[in-house]
């Protein structure tokens, strides 16, 4: 919302204060300032002259006119000019040397087109007034010569643009402002809805309202014998201007400044278009109406029409129709000013994605005591300024609203802020919002039920939602304030009157808390490790495409393919939710790599969306008058996709660096399989791996991890399709896991060991082993092979050649043993390696290499 | 004294026992280097050594005889210690002076053989401020990011013809009526902590949200909120202003000052933004001819977050009596923290992901 700061004195007494003090006494009062708009503070030297003589040049290529006009000095000036539009005679603005146009504009004297000019003749654009600029400003004729036009004109003003909460409708007018503005400072508050209004004396073009929950106010008023060729005055495009809104004509020009001056909307009509009664009612089954836009517009049987003999001529309250509306020959007026139902408007706005003035303003709620009021200062404006004639009478529907009322302690507001307000400070706020206040309950206000705007004001909610006690007081909120239905939006509007400043500071004391979670906890565990083993955290885009999947190479049945879509995605090639972390992090590696970092280690954390089979395809949207039941809540959350927390790893480029101590490592598959174990570490999990065919993994390189039975996720080197696909590093890897997963497995308190202080007997063995065996389970024989007495295994050597033979490979293991009780024989610990050798030759047929 | 056997014990010889001994004070003089004398000290005072030979012969001289050879050899072994231990000290200092010296390396050679990653800011901000919360009791409550309609809009008072619905740019899930978005906010985990928990509450909670902006330097679709809820008896706007200047401090040093400024919002009422003065240019660069601040935009002021007192009708729809309990509630933008309080000039760098940008903030913030 746009205020000229001259249209928000018209109304309030402000003392002299700068903009800014304005801005700042509203922003502490809920109407934050944006900026600050100064026009014409710099303008200096601008008069109005009459022009005496005009020479037109020629011999130029355009026409160019040398003047001599009157300032009102010892003798007029002579100026050059290159508009047309004038005489000699007229009154002008003139701009003398030395002078300022906004802008910071200077001007001087100089030579031009042969001749002096001393000062310019000035257009409205010229002196910041309006856009206007086919020629200069002619004044009336009885403007004083050598009067000081930015005071004449007022040029100068400061502009609040505020942002106005969608609470509040009243504030999206100079009217609302000002009320405002006068609480702030203290000072009096003219309301410009102060008028008096005429008899009605029967009514003006006939006009019903057929359905009540669409409207409960329309009134109609009319003038006849309009000059559509009347002019707005300047005062007023000047104004409008400045609002923001661009002037059309003196009719549009006038029900424009009204709504901003008022905040009620209004509707002009072309009479001589209308056929019959007008009736306000929902849109029928198949009903279109061109708007004023020029758009076609397919109506939806809730949307609220103005209608006519001839069918639809407006949406209320959004736009009007295209063959009712006023043009350049419109004498006959019709002006419709009318209270529309807020959701109403707030729907019709938003099927139709038609937001308007109108429509922003309805849908935040206007005073329903406006309309009378304001059709009735439109008519008298197109009297005065359009000469038009008023015609007597008016069309006044409505149905009977009753007004909502609010019944809480007196205390209430203090309660709510922390501190104690006198009694009479409260009411005092509350009536310079416009609320009427008595004393003591009335228990009535706790019946209710839904007002046609949709708000819930009493009954079973209302019931809840009282505040009794003590000293109770009854307030009846203004009709410009449909927001205020509840004790505590009472008790806001006393706090921010009384300052959110005086509010005190306590620290609540909370009571004791439990701190992190087992699963919270895990995460930052897992972040550290990640981020010491060298990895980087991203945070990407969860938003995926099939085209993703592709390449990914995942098989057309493959589930991570069946993924929650987006109505409405960012772009067309993203629509769908990730189901696999690792699509976000490759991009974000191919765009490091393009950056020039070709050695990349990167993770990320955080959900998958995997829908679940068999969910409902809606999740119901309950009701908020209680709290709803368990099953209710099932409900909603059946219908929610499965979001498992998961982490991701991808690598490129040397994982161990090269320098000068030589040659760095490529990253490989197992840096990928060592970063599950590393995060399984932190959940003090074990990972069992087996080697698996799974995309997008290479069929040779891909580890399955388990956490005891639980698949938990995959590790390995990227297949070469899916390097390429994405224009990977060769031999990228990566690794993604279901955090969720290993959340489920944590084995809970560690059991300290008993540490054995006895020594440790060491053997060495060589196993071989045909090729494909897997080392862990090689291990894993070897393990439960060699028994109690066994403290760790560890593979040093792994050897393929001759001495082995072909199809087999040697695994060279160093056993150690210990007794928790005794110093071991070495008949004791060969025996253990034995059994050990043993077992790992009856699971995986190893032989003892040299035996 | 009929066994009595007297045997001649050579090695016990006194001659004999100082030529074992000038030769091992010979071998160890002659020792030019650690190495050098651990062999000397094996020959001449280990378990195998001339002197620990003779030692042992002690025993079989005859009684009368034993006192003398043990006094003899005991001052030839403690001879040869004495002169160990004076050489080891001599070599280690040589040492010291030139084998630790030629042995020297440049310690500014680099050694990033494994250069360490980092965690994203915007993860450790959310951790940061959660820590905050659970030092004053509170705990850390989570919620879906794609989200039932209900929790992220009805519950908290946006009913469906709101014009504050329509404010939030919402991503609709499967169809527009399927009743699931991806949540707008934070708040729904608030509904979720009072319906799970009950009274009394008190929760952080923070995480991905989601609004349909195209990304550019101060916009970006998906990004991350935190939020506060502390619902129990009596709880009033003073206790909202308590902790919310309190965890200013906490986020940017003592002395910060706060302030609070009507707003609205549909799930609190009263409604309020909390602002900072800037802590940077505490508030100069607002007046005119002051050095222009980069922090506030030389506003003065910036604009930290949105709070304000529990709305009653939120509170009913979880089934808490707003009769007995109040609540407040709050929440701040983790992109918009990570912006002002370590000048982040644009939202992408917070989005693509580029290493560069990570790696300064470590493991905490």
């Amino acid at each position: 919302m746009k205020v000229p700061l001259s249209w928000l004195r018209e109304y309030v007494d402000l003392p002299a204060v700068t903009a800014q003090e304005v801005a700042d006494k509203l922003t502490a009062a809920r109407l934050k300032l944006e900026s600050i708009t100064s026009y014409g503070h710099d303008v200096k030297n601008v008069v109005v002259g009459e022009v005496l003589e005009i020479e037109e040049l020629t011999g130029f290529k355009k026409p160019i006119r040398h003047c001599r006009v009157e300032v009102g000095e010892a003798t007029p000036r002579e100026i050059v000019c290159g508009a047309t539009n004038f005489a000699a005679g007229d009154r002008v603005p003139v701009v003398l040397p030395g002078g300022v146009l906004p802008g910071g504009f200077e001007v001087g004297a100089r030579k031009t087109y042969g001749r002096m000019s001393e000062g310019m003749i000035c257009s409205e654009r010229e002196l910041g007034l309006t856009d206007e600029h086919g020629g200069i400003m002619v004044l009336p004729p009885d403007t004083p010569v050598g009067a000081d036009v930015a005071d004449l004109l007022g040029l100068r003003d400061d502009v609040l643009e505020l942002e106005i909460t969608p609470d509040v409708g009243y504030a999206l007018s100079i009217r609302g402002v000002a009320r405002e503005a006068a609480t702030a400072f203290g000072v009096p508050f003219r309301d410009p809805a102060d008028v008096e209004l005429p008899a009605e004396t029967g009514p003006a073009w006939p006009a019903s309202i057929a359905d009540p929950t669409a409207c409960d106010r329309f009134v109609l008023r009319e003038v006849h014998g309009f000059d559509p060729a009347a002019q707005s005055p300047l005062w007023m495009r000047v104004r409008l201007a400045r609002a923001g809104m661009r002037p059309v004509s003196l009719a549009v020009d006038i029900t424009n400044y009204l709504m901003l001056e008022l905040g009620q909307p209004l509707h002009a009509f072309d009479r001589s278009k209308l056929t019959g009664e007008i009736v306000v009612r929902r849109a029928r089954p198949g009903e279109r109406l061109e708007t004023l836009d020029h758009v076609v517009r397919d109506l939806d049987p809730d949307d609220i029409l103005i209608t006519d003999g001839s069918g639809p001529i407006s949406m209320a309250g959004t736009m009007g129709g295209l063959a009712t509306e006023i043009s350049g020959s419109s004498t006959d007026i019709v002006i419709e000013a009318a209270h529309f139902s807020a959701t109403g408007i707030s729907r019709e706005s938003r099927r139709h994605r038609l937001v308007s003035e109108a429509s922003k303003r309805f849908e935040r709620g206007v005073d329903r005591e406006l309309p009378l009021v304001a059709s009735w200062k439109a008519v008298r404006l197109l009297a005065e300024l359009g000469g038009a004639t008023v015609r007597p009478g008016v069309t006044h529907a409505e149905t009977e609203v009753e007004p909502a009322r609010i019944a809480m302690p007196a205390g209430h507001p203090g309660a709510v802020a922390g501190l104690t307000y006198d009694r009479d400070a409260v009411v005092r706020r509350l009536e310079q919002v416009g609320c009427t206040v008595t004393d003591g309950d009335d228990p009535a206000v706790r019946r209710g039920g839904v007002d046609p705007t949709g708000v819930v004001t009493g009954g079973e909610l209302a019931a809840k939602l009282a505040v009794t006690g003590d000293d109770m007081i009854t307030v009846t909120p203004p009709s410009w304030r449909p927001d205020l239905t509840d004790p505590n939006d009472l008790a806001e509007e006393v706090i921010r009157l009384e300052g959110y400043d005086r509010l005190p500071s306590i620290l609540p004391k909370a009571p004791a808390g439990a701190g992190l979670t087992e699963g919270q906890r895990l995460r930052r565990r897992v972040g550290r490790a990640l981020a010491a083993a060298g990895y980087v955290e991203v945070l990407a885009y969860p938003f995926v495409g099939d085209g993703d999947f592709d390449h990914l190479q995942l098989p057309a049945d493959d589930a991570r393919r069946r993924a929650v879509r987006l109505v409405n995605p960012l772009t067309e090639d993203e629509p769908l939710m990730r189901t696999t972390l690792l699509p976000g992090l490759l991009k974000t590696l191919v765009r490091n790599v393009g950056r020039g970092f070709t050695d990349v280690a990167l993770f990320e954390m955080g959900a998958v969306y995997r829908p679940r089979e068999g969910a409902p395809a809606a999740a119901p949207v309950l009701g908020v008058e209680r709290r709803p039941t368990d099953e209710e809540l099932a409900s909603v959350e059946a219908a929610l996709p499965d979001q498992p927390q998961r982490v991701a790893v991808v690598l490129a480029g040397e994982f161990d660096r090269s320098g000068w101590w030589g040659g760095g490592r490529q990253e490989c598959w197992a840096d990928a399989v060592q970063a599950a174990r590393i995060v399984a570490g932190e959940a003090g999990i074990e990972l069992s791996v087996v080697a698996d065919q799974h995309e997008p993994w290479h069929p040779g390189r891909c580890a399955a991890l388990y956490a005891g039975d639980t698949l938990v996720g995959h590790a390995g080197e990227l297949h070469p399709r899916v390097v390429e696909a994405y224009g990977l590093p060769p031999r990228t890897s990566a690794m993604e896991l279901e955090l969720s997963r290993l959340n489920h497995a944590m084995p809970g308190t560690v059991q300290a060991p008993q540490v054995s202080a006895y020594p440790v007997a060491t053997q060495d063995v060589a196993l071989t082993v045909p090729d494909f065996t897997p080392v862990a389970d090689v291990e894993a024989a070897l393990r439960d092979g060699a028994g109690e007495l066994l403290e760790s295994v560890r593979l040093f050597d792994v050897y393929t050649g001759e001495q082995v033979g072909e199809g087999n490979k040697s695994l060279a293991y160093t056993l150690r043993f210990r007794a928790q009780d005794r110093t071991l024989t070495v008949e004791e610990t060969t025996a253990a390696r034995d059994a050990a050798v043993a077992m790992a030759a009856d699971r995986v047929g190893a032989h003892l290499r040299g035996a | 004294m009929s066994d009595y056997d007297p045997v001649e014990v050579t090695p016990l010889h006194a001659d004999e026992v100082s030529r074992m001994e000038a030769e091992a004070l010979d071998a160890i003089k002659s020792a030019g280097s650690l190495d050098a004398l651990k062999q000397a000290r094996l020959a001449h005072a280990g378990d195998r050594s001339p002197i620990a030979l003779a030692n042992r012969e002690i025993g079989t001289l005859p009684p009368a005889a034993r006192a003398e050879a043990g006094k003899r050899v005991g001052a030839a072994r403690k001879a040869v210690s004495a002169a160990l231990a004076a050489r080891q000290a001599e070599l280690e200092a040589e040492r010291d002076a030139r084998v630790l010296v030629e042995e020297a390396v440049d310690v500014t050679l680099p050694w990033d053989r494994r250069p360490r990653g980092a965690r994203h800011p915007l993860t450790t901000m959310q951790e940061r401020i959660a820590d905050t919360f659970v030092a004053m009791g509170y705990e850390v409550a989570e919620g879906p990011e794609l989200e039932g309609e209900w929790f992220n809009f009805d519950a908290l008072n946006i009913a469906t013809d709101h014009p504050a619905r329509s404010e939030h740019d919402t991503f609709f899930v499967g169809s527009a009526d399927s009743g699931m978005v991806l949540r707008t906010q934070t708040s729904p985990v608030q509904v979720r902590a009072m319906l799970g928990r009950g009274v009394p509450c008190y929760v952080i909670s923070s995480g991905k949200t989601f609004r349909t902006d195209e990304l550019d330097a101060t916009h970006t679709p998906v990004f991350h909120q935190v939020e506060g809820l502390a619902v129990d008896k009596g709880l009033t706007m003073a206790h909202l202003k308590g902790t919310l200047d309190r965890f200013a401090e906490v986020m940017f040093g003592e002395g910060i000052t706060t302030r609070f400024r009507p707003n609205y919002f549909p799930f609190t009422e009263p409604s309020a933004e909390m602002d900072l003065k800037c802590f940077v240019c505490r508030g100069a660069s607002a007046v005119p001819g002051n050095p222009p601040c980069r922090t506030c935009k030389s506003e003065g002021w910036i604009e930290w977050g949105g709070c304000g007192m529990v709305n009653p009708r939120v509170l009913v729809a979880c089934g808490i009596d707003p009769a007995t309990y109040s609540g407040f509630a709050f929440g701040m933008g983790i992109e918009r923290t990570l912006m002002f309080r370590h000048n982040v000039e644009d939202m992408r760098d917070m989005v693509e992901g580029d290493i560069r940008f990570t790696l300064p903030f470590g493991m905490e913030i």
